[in-house]
């Protein structure tokens, strides 16, 4: 048995895409300071590295994907890669407590100062009004952690039909979410930075900035599952790519109902809806 | 612990397989280390930068304890004016601010994480649960890797105008104001990125960790059979996934407040500097026991090893660390004692913290249980496993010292401070640093390293440390100031023995490298186990070096 392999593991041939991937990286945030320090060529170089980085993703994700159907990836690895998942989200959870505790070190003890008033909402503000368009995009976010859900019962019991619907209207309302958004920030009656903004404008854009740019890569995550649909790469047994954005999409969609709650809804409370 | 994975079958180690691994899976050199998938090549590359990282930061204090060792500035003008032609003396000021925040990072950043959980996680984790290599192999490599690119981010910074000179002259800790509206140009956006590349990397290693232990023990290895260094790595993963993220979101806000205008840190639109601090030490808390649990890993095994006896009170040792890691997460603000919080604050900070002590404490005490009624012996492992547990308790008593508020507001930003966490890194984190090197050299190498050599170094070593940073506990008392290269006279003669101290230990490494280099090439040929009957860890069955992919069949524990 010498050589051979007696377990269930996987043991991987080299790959060149870690070092691609992370030069890429270096590429990418250099190019960036570039440009925020207003060197002609920083947008050049700052999308150079981005293309560098799709193109690791692209060629890596592919290779797993290989994997998978090539039968590398036994019971224990799928156990591995729901670990690494859930694992991922946990450190996103952790990346949005940041973002709250801002806000709720602004909100809880809002600062006496001639921008805020020693109150929240700072003095004079005009917020979103919460029940308006936030509140039918918490409703196109619920809806469409019921439509991934039926998209995941149709895989599960063998209907591509369903499977491929259920996630034609995931991404269907993942998009018009994107575009809600997009829409209310382009007419926010507060600014995000700048002289004329305060801490309600930057810990309220970057909070629920964040999430939307979250939606993107969960909207993104379910349209390669979509593609990876129509070419029949699941199977009822084995389908964890399509798994693991489901939970993406369920993580997103719980971020939204805290930031709905504690930022909309509480943090705006009392103040002049726009 | 080891007593019972000393029940492990000792299967065949496949000596005589290694041939045909050479022929059959040993890839070409560039494959082999630049598009790595074995967690043993990985480690080694950890191992090679983090001694890169090492001396490129331990350069840079020997340059600091060269400007303090007297009062008045020496030197700084003109290195500063090396850098940077035409340098002002702000500016040669300003440098010295680059100097300690670079030997900040790099230590952390690039040498101790590295080393600890890189190296020593990567190659030893795998091995001691009886797992053929990591869970996510590919994953694996780009953790390494990002920290090259990272790294050159952070010197790069030193050439790149960072507000009153060249560089990033923020601290390690980068608060707000002066890493905001205080630092303008792109040193400082160069070091923010550098951090969150190297966070990237740490987060990927954590989920790669803790999927590998919770998911490939080897058949019979239960969590409480689990060697307690894999245990400290797994408490060190999860601390690094559930902080790390926090400091991303913080130096994120310090990114757009610098460059697009948000008010996060601006106290004229709401913000608050005083967040910021929250924000960094909510991840810089832990990230002080992410330096030192895989060192109390090490230091147990090495202990149970020179003493010829299992760990004593394996659960509790497993246990201690469990609650280091839980306790750390809710102890953070005590290093802001004197940012004007209330005093009910300070004092469950201050009460929060002492409790550390208890399970720290419980670590202590097993170890010289350990020890106790063994059949000793002092090869150079022991040695600085022995120097960790004095030297780290000396560190962990000023710390208990510090933890008092009240006691704090008078040291805070003193020497004492500097002392303290020098004690509990440099003399501890650093001490099981090389306590693991020589402990694992022969396993990881082949090669053994030379006893004679290794002792030096550990003896000019423990001098020359002590040397340079037990005087500075008299400093601290005394009111000297930290991160200011200038004194008052009055601290003269401590600076001049601590920057004398710094000259000993230098002479000690010197002994590191030539070992290291003579041992590599001219080393004995390892045995499968050195250390004999006290070495019970998975490990010490397979050949030394292991064969290029081990336990191909997975060894079953009783």
């Amino acid at each position: 048995m010498a050589g051979a392999k007696n377990h269930q593991f996987h043991i991987l041939p080299p790959s060149v895409w870690p070092l691609v991937g992370s030069f890429s990286a270096l590429v990418l945030f250099g190019g960036l300071v570039m440009w925020m320090h207003d060197n002609p060529y920083g947008a050049w170089v700052f999308f150079a590295g981005v293309l560098g980085v799709f193109f690791t993703m692209f060629s890596w994700w592919g290779d797993v994907i290989r994997e998978a159907h090539s039968g590398d990836h036994t019971p224990i690895v799928q156990l591995h890669l729901r670990y690494g998942m859930i694992l991922f989200i946990a450190s996103e959870v952790m990346f949005f407590v940041a973002w709250f505790w801002a806000w709720f070190n602004a909100s809880l003890f809002p600062a006496d100062v001639e921008s805020i008033g020693g109150v929240w909402p700072p003095e004079g503000m005009h917020v979103l009004d919460p029940f308006g368009w936030p509140l039918l995009n918490t409703l196109i976010l619920l809806c469409s952690g019921t439509t991934v859900t039926w998209a995941h019962h149709a895989l599960i019991h063998g209907d591509r039909r369903g499977l491929i619907n259920g996630l034609w209207a995931t991404i269907l309302l993942g998009l018009l979410f994107t575009g809600i958004q997009a829409y209310e920030y382009a007419h926010a009656p507060f600014m995000f930075a700048g002289p004329e903004a305060n801490i309600y404008g930057s810990a309220f854009m970057m909070a629920t900035g964040f999430h939307g740019f979250h939606v993107i890569i969960g909207t993104i995550f379910l349209i390669v599952c979509l593609v990876r649909a129509y070419r029949g790469h699941f199977s009822p047994q084995q389908h964890f790519g399509f798994e693991a954005a489901a939970w993406y999409w369920h993580f997103v969609d719980v971020v939204w109902l805290f930031l709905f709650l504690c930022i909309y809804v509480w943090g705006g409370w009392g103040a002049e809806y726009h | 612990m080891t007593d019972t994975t000393a029940n492990a079958v000792h299967f065949e180690a496949s000596h005589g397989e290694h041939a045909h691994h050479d022929a059959d899976h040993m890839p070409g050199f560039f494959a082999r280390w630049f598009m790595s998938t074995n967690h043993k090549d990985i480690g080694t590359l950890y191992l090679i930068f983090a001694i890169i990282a090492g001396i490129i930061g331990g350069g840079i204090s020997g340059l600091m304890r060269w400007e303090l060792a007297e009062p008045g500035i020496q030197h700084l003008e003109a290195w500063a004016q090396f850098m940077n032609p035409g340098a002002t003396y702000d500016e040669a000021l300003h440098l010295w601010n680059v100097l300690i925040t670079a030997h900040g990072l790099i230590m952390v950043f690039f040498m101790v994480m590295p080393a600890m959980i890189g190296g020593f996680g990567n190659w030893f984790v795998p091995l001691m649960i009886g797992a053929p290599d990591m869970a996510f192999p590919r994953m694996n490599n780009i953790s390494f890797w990002l920290l090259p690119p990272a790294f050159i981010l952070l010197l790069s910074s030193a050439f790149f105008p960072g507000g009153n000179g060249p560089g990033a002259g923020i601290g390690w800790t980068a608060y707000a104001p002066l890493s905001t509206s205080g630092s303008s140009g792109p040193a400082v956006d160069l070091a923010i990125f550098s951090l969150h590349i190297a966070g990237a990397s740490s987060i990927l290693g954590a989920v790669n960790f803790i999927t590998t232990i919770f998911n490939m023990r080897a058949p019979g290895m239960t969590l409480h059979k689990m060697p307690l260094f894999a245990w400290s790595v797994l408490v060190t993963a999860f601390l690094l996934l559930l902080s790390l993220p926090v400091l991303a979101g913080a130096i994120t806000m310090l990114l757009t407040d610098r460059n697009f205008g948000t008010h996060f840190f601006d106290a004229a639109g709401g913000g608050d500097p005083v967040l910021y601090q929250h924000l960094f030490w909510f991840f810089g808390h832990p990230e002080v026991y992410i330096m030192i649990l895989p060192g109390f890993g090490m230091v147990s095994h090495v202990v149970a090893t020179f003493s010829r006896k299992p760990i004593f009170g394996y659960l509790g040792m497993a246990y201690a660390m469990v609650a280091i890691g839980v306790i750390g997460f809710v102890v953070w603000a005590h290093h802001m004692f004197t940012v004007g919080m209330d005093v009910n604050t300070k004092m469950y900070f201050t009460a929060a913290t002492m409790v550390i002590a208890v399970p720290t404490g419980i670590k202590i005490f097993s170890w010289i249980a350990t020890m106790w009624g063994g059949s000793l012996t002092f090869q150079t492992p022991m040695l600085w496993a022995l120097g960790f547990i004095f030297m780290f308790t000396v560190g962990g008593v000023t710390g208990v010292v510090l933890a008092n508020g009240g006691v704090d507001t008078y040291m805070h930003d003193t020497y004492y401070v500097v002392a303290h966490f020098h004690y509990v890194l440099s003399l501890g984190a650093v001490f099981s640093l090389f306590a693991g090197f020589y402990y694992w050299f022969a396993k990881m190498s082949g090669r053994m390293y030379n006893e004679m050599l290794g002792q030096l170094h550990f003896w000019i070593f423990f001098i020359g440390v002590n040397v340079l940073f037990f005087p500075m506990h008299f400093l601290g008392l005394q009111g000297m100031q930290r991160r200011v290269p200038d004194y008052t006279d009055a601290f003269a003669d401590y600076n001049w023995l601590a920057s004398w101290g710094y000259a000993i230990m230098g002479i000690g490494m010197i002994f590191f490298f030539i070992n290291l280099i003579w041992s590599l090439f001219a080393g004995r040929k390892a045995p499968d186990n050195p250390w004999g009957e006290g070495a019970t860890t998975l490990e010490w069955t397979l050949s030394s070096p292991p064969p290029f992919h081990q336990f191909e069949t997975l060894p079953r524990i009783d």
